[in-house]
């Protein structure tokens, strides 16, 4: 497309699928799909060159929501795929979304190196506390007495996983928070990790009414961050060890560690290769 | 093996050199106009512990070790008795010991080799800097026929960042053994070779697979290191770059293949290279690529298994979890190249196959043959590049149907940057549009459309390598690196009269029953021959064609290879 003369105007309509969401009435992550849709269209980013990576669970269908390139694929792996995508194809605009039990538990490794490895992907993270799609079973980030799960009756009985402060240890660069409640929040700032160049985590707070119903409390419970974004990885280390995790609608943390995009060097034939081997 | 050949092992405690004195050795035979083959085997230590280079060289290309070794030459004893199994000797073989390295093993000496005394540590003390591994070499180079000028030559390229001094050291203590040797009985002297008669190449199994991947047209590459694969990615590495390619380091298995799965959704032909274990790891994400419809080639570098089993020596036991190994109904390609110049050929062929029919391709080699070195003619350039089949033309408008149910099985592949045929790659049953869906009809078409390409493809003649008699009332069955000593059975079998053919079977799956019967139209009774314990390759051909009526299987587990004398003695006393 020519760079002067704009082809046609995108609205959200545009990146949005006519395929029927599977969530639940209430559930949080409609209002994360819109901001998605908003925050394309506020960048005007033409749907081909974007590309939405997923795993599995509910989150993770976000994909086939979206009329813009999609991947939907296996437990945890998302980051992977979209690693190697964003690697092999710099050109595109890459998003990863997904869940808490498919980023921080069966993906955690996979995470902790996609924060150090730094390649330019949006890593959109609507945690609820809980495993929906398998029926309500406790997650990394779920509190350690929450009794609802069959699984675990008398509670999960281990600490939280504190996504933001190990994104922080393992070298993210753009790490925010904001909940589904304010979509037109979560839309602003995904467009603004969209801009980062690097790794940037999103993490949304978007409720599971379904198996966990107390959580339509939040939406009274977040409040707006009163802190203004840092590059000071021990200032933010600090705020993100103590808050409780309300803290919403903000940059928590920004540094400036160049993102990781090895280049090829040459375009020789592969025939010359061939005297490597030669007697 | 139909030209002369000699065999020869060089051992000696991690540190000796045996692994430097043998390359070098490999090297000049090569200028001297021969063929050469290399193994190595070594014990489990990172650093030091024993290790031995089994080499044979001869007048023609060579693709598998003789059934007994003329000459052993412990540089020192240390620990070397553990290679026993694999070095096998006989009445008619040398043994050149350090008589201040004390005794030879008893395990070496109960062969009934005549023994010979070289003080290589001696003697290497008189030569400043000089090292008793350049004192086998000579030794050795000696016997075997080949001349100073060759040597030198090779000493001077390859140490030529190391000084002139350092040269002449390696040289002096080469002459003393030269000299030390003049004396020594006969082993096999090789006739002159003849240097200029065509293009000759040193390549590994696994550089050969590296080539074979860039070949092909692969161009991203993720993988973590795994012995014995790591070697196709350290030959990568600096390579791919240079033709455009990129190279990723993953934080592990499962990484390393939905990394490679993301860059050929991306469009660029991709691969990673693993063994057994990593491979065990990937096999979920290889039924993704199955369901998904993405291009991947894995690189599988057998290893004896099972869980770590013993990352240093080979075995082909990985054919069950390469063939069977994804959960559901996941048909895919599994390819094994023959030799060390085939590991080239399948792997070129094998990106071609993946990115034709949309689907991964497993490629089994093992450590055997991708550690080996071989001096071999120049591989032809075949035309196999990858080549995907697009959408012709997307139309605003019009539903793009990344899964449409085509007569030949293969769906038009978007890629991204395309307008018009966005769509959502899904490891969930789905319809033609890529919508998840849990519908029998859907299922069933999606599963009956992704079997289909796969079976109504044309594979060629190259789904097999058959040699040997037309009308042979004898076939041999193999796959993979026990191809090699099979080829060589085949000549002997042959040169005493029997009519026997080889079918050394390079596409593993799918199946081609006809292809097959018609290979063994007229054979009454076949061998099968692998390196697996339980039969992995016998019992697969039962389940999946029809065999002759007599048929008898001769495997066992690595590392011990199979020996040409083997399967010769076994068709003989079949008869």
């Amino acid at each position: 497309m020519d760079a002067c003369v704009k082809q046609r105007d995108y609205t959200a309509k545009d990146y949005k699928s006519d395929v029927k969401p599977i969530w639940c009435p209430g559930c949080g992550d409609y209002s994360v799909l819109a901001a998605i849709t908003r925050a394309l269209a506020s960048m005007q980013l033409a749907p081909e060159n974007v590309a939405v990576v997923s795993g599995i669970g509910c989150s993770s269908r976000i994909p086939a929501y979206t009329s813009v390139y999609g991947f939907h694929g296996v437990h945890g792996r998302a980051l992977p795929v979209a690693t190697g995508l964003k690697i092999a194809r710099p050109d595109l605009t890459v998003l990863v979304t997904g869940g808490d039990g498919d980023g921080f538990s069966i993906g955690g490794n996979h995470f902790l190196h996609a924060c150090r490895r730094n390649v330019d992907l949006t890593y959109i993270v609507m945690d609820n506390q809980v495993y929906g799609m398998t029926k309500g079973q406790a997650s990394p980030t779920t509190e350690p007495d929450w009794e609802g799960s069959k699984l675990t009756p008398d509670g999960a009985g281990i600490e939280s996983f504190h996504p933001l402060v190990v994104a922080l240890a393992a070298g993210a660069n753009f790490i925010a928070r904001c909940s589904s409640s304010d979509p037109n929040n979560v839309a602003d700032i995904i467009t603004q990790a969209i801009r980062h160049p690097g790794f940037s985590l999103v993490q949304v707070l978007s409720p599971c009414v379904t198996f966990r119903p107390e959580q339509q409390e939040w939406k009274h419970m977040v409040r707006t961050a009163v802190v203004d974004v840092t590059d000071d990885a021990a200032r933010a280390a600090r705020r993100l060890m103590t808050d409780d995790g309300f803290n919403v609608g903000k940059v928590l943390y920004k540094g400036d560690r160049p993102a990781y995009q090895p280049e090829p060097k040459g375009a020789a034939a592969v025939a010359d290769l061939e005297a490597d081997f030669a007697l | 093996m139909s030209g002369q050949t000699v065999s020869l092992v060089m051992a000696g405690s991690g540190g000796a050199g045996v692994v430097t004195a043998g390359s070098l050795l490999l090297e000049a035979a090569a200028r001297a106009g021969w063929y050469a083959y290399m193994t190595r085997s070594a014990g489990p230590q990172i650093r030091g512990g024993e290790a031995a280079v089994m080499l044979r060289l001869g007048t023609e290309p060579i693709a598998s070790h003789d059934d007994r070794f003329h000459l052993l030459v412990g540089v020192d004893w240390q620990n070397v008795g553990r290679f026993a199994a694999e070095i096998p000797l006989g009445p008619d073989s040398l043994i050149i010991g350090d008589p201040g390295e004390g005794e030879t093993p008893e395990v070496f000496t109960r062969s009934g080799a005549q023994q010979i005394a070289l003080p290589m540590k001696a003697l290497a003390k008189k030569v400043p800097d000089g090292r008793p591994n350049m004192v086998a070499f000579g030794a050795i180079a000696a016997m075997i026929g080949l001349t100073e000028d060759i040597v030198a030559g090779v000493l001077r390229d390859t140490l030529k960042r190391k000084g002139e001094e350092a040269i002449a050291a390696s040289l002096a203590a080469f002459r003393a053994g030269v000299e030390a040797a003049a004396d020594f009985p006969d082993v096999p002297r090789l006739p002159a070779g003849k240097p200029d008669t065509a293009e000759r190449w040193s390549i590994t199994g696994n550089e050969a697979t590296g080539m074979g991947a860039l070949r092909g047209g692969v161009r991203f590459v993720a993988a973590y290191p795994i012995t014995p694969a790591t070697e196709v990615l350290e030959w990568l590495a600096p390579a791919l770059p240079k033709v455009g390619g990129v190279l990723v380091q993953a934080e592990d298995e499962l990484a390393s293949i939905n990394q490679i799965i993301g860059g050929s959704y991306g469009g660029v032909p991709s691969l990673t290279a693993t063994s057994g274990p990593g491979l065990a790891l990937m096999t979920e994400s290889l039924g993704l690529a199955v369901a998904a419809e993405v291009p991947i080639v894995v690189i599988d570098v057998m290893r004896v298994g099972p869980s770590t089993g013993i990352a240093t020596k080979s075995e082909q036991a990985d054919l069950n979890v390469a063939v069977y190994g994804l959960h559901g109904d996941a048909p895919h390609l599994v390819l094994a190249p023959n030799s060390v110049a085939d590991c080239l050929f399948t792997t070129q062929w094998a990106v071609h196959l993946a990115e034709s029919l949309q689907t991964p391709a497993i490629v089994l080699t093992d450590q055997a043959m991708g550690q080996a070195r071989a001096v071999m003619p120049r591989s032809a350039a075949v035309s196999f590049i990858g080549q995907r089949e697009k959408p012709a033309a997307l139309e605003a408008g019009v539903q793009y149907k990344r899964y449409a149910n085509t007569a030949s099985g293969v769906s038009p592949m978007a890629i991204p940057g395309m307008a018009g045929g966005m769509y959502t790659a899904d490891g969930l049953e789905h319809n033609e549009t890529g919508t998840p869906s849990s519908q029998a009809s859907d299922h069933q078409a999606q599963l009956d459309k992704r079997l289909r390409k796969l079976t109504g493809y044309n594979y060629g003649e190259h789904w097999a390598d058959i040699t040997g008699d037309e009308d042979a009332d004898t076939a041999i069955l193999t796959w993979g690196s026990s191809a090699g000593p099979a080829r060589e059975a085949l000549q002997r079998l042959r040169a005493a009269g029997h009519r026997v053919k080889l079918v050394a079977v390079r596409l593993i799956s799918p199946v081609q029953p006809e292809k097959f019967a018609a290979a063994l139209e007229g054979v009454e009774r076949v061998l099968v021959v692998e390196q697996s314990h339980s039969g992995q390759f016998h019992r697969y051909l039962r389940a999946q064609y029809d065999l002759p009526r007599q048929v008898r299987a001769l495997h066992h587990p690595g590392p011990l290879p199979v020996r040409p004398g083997a399967i010769v003695e076994h068709i003989t006393q079949w008869s």
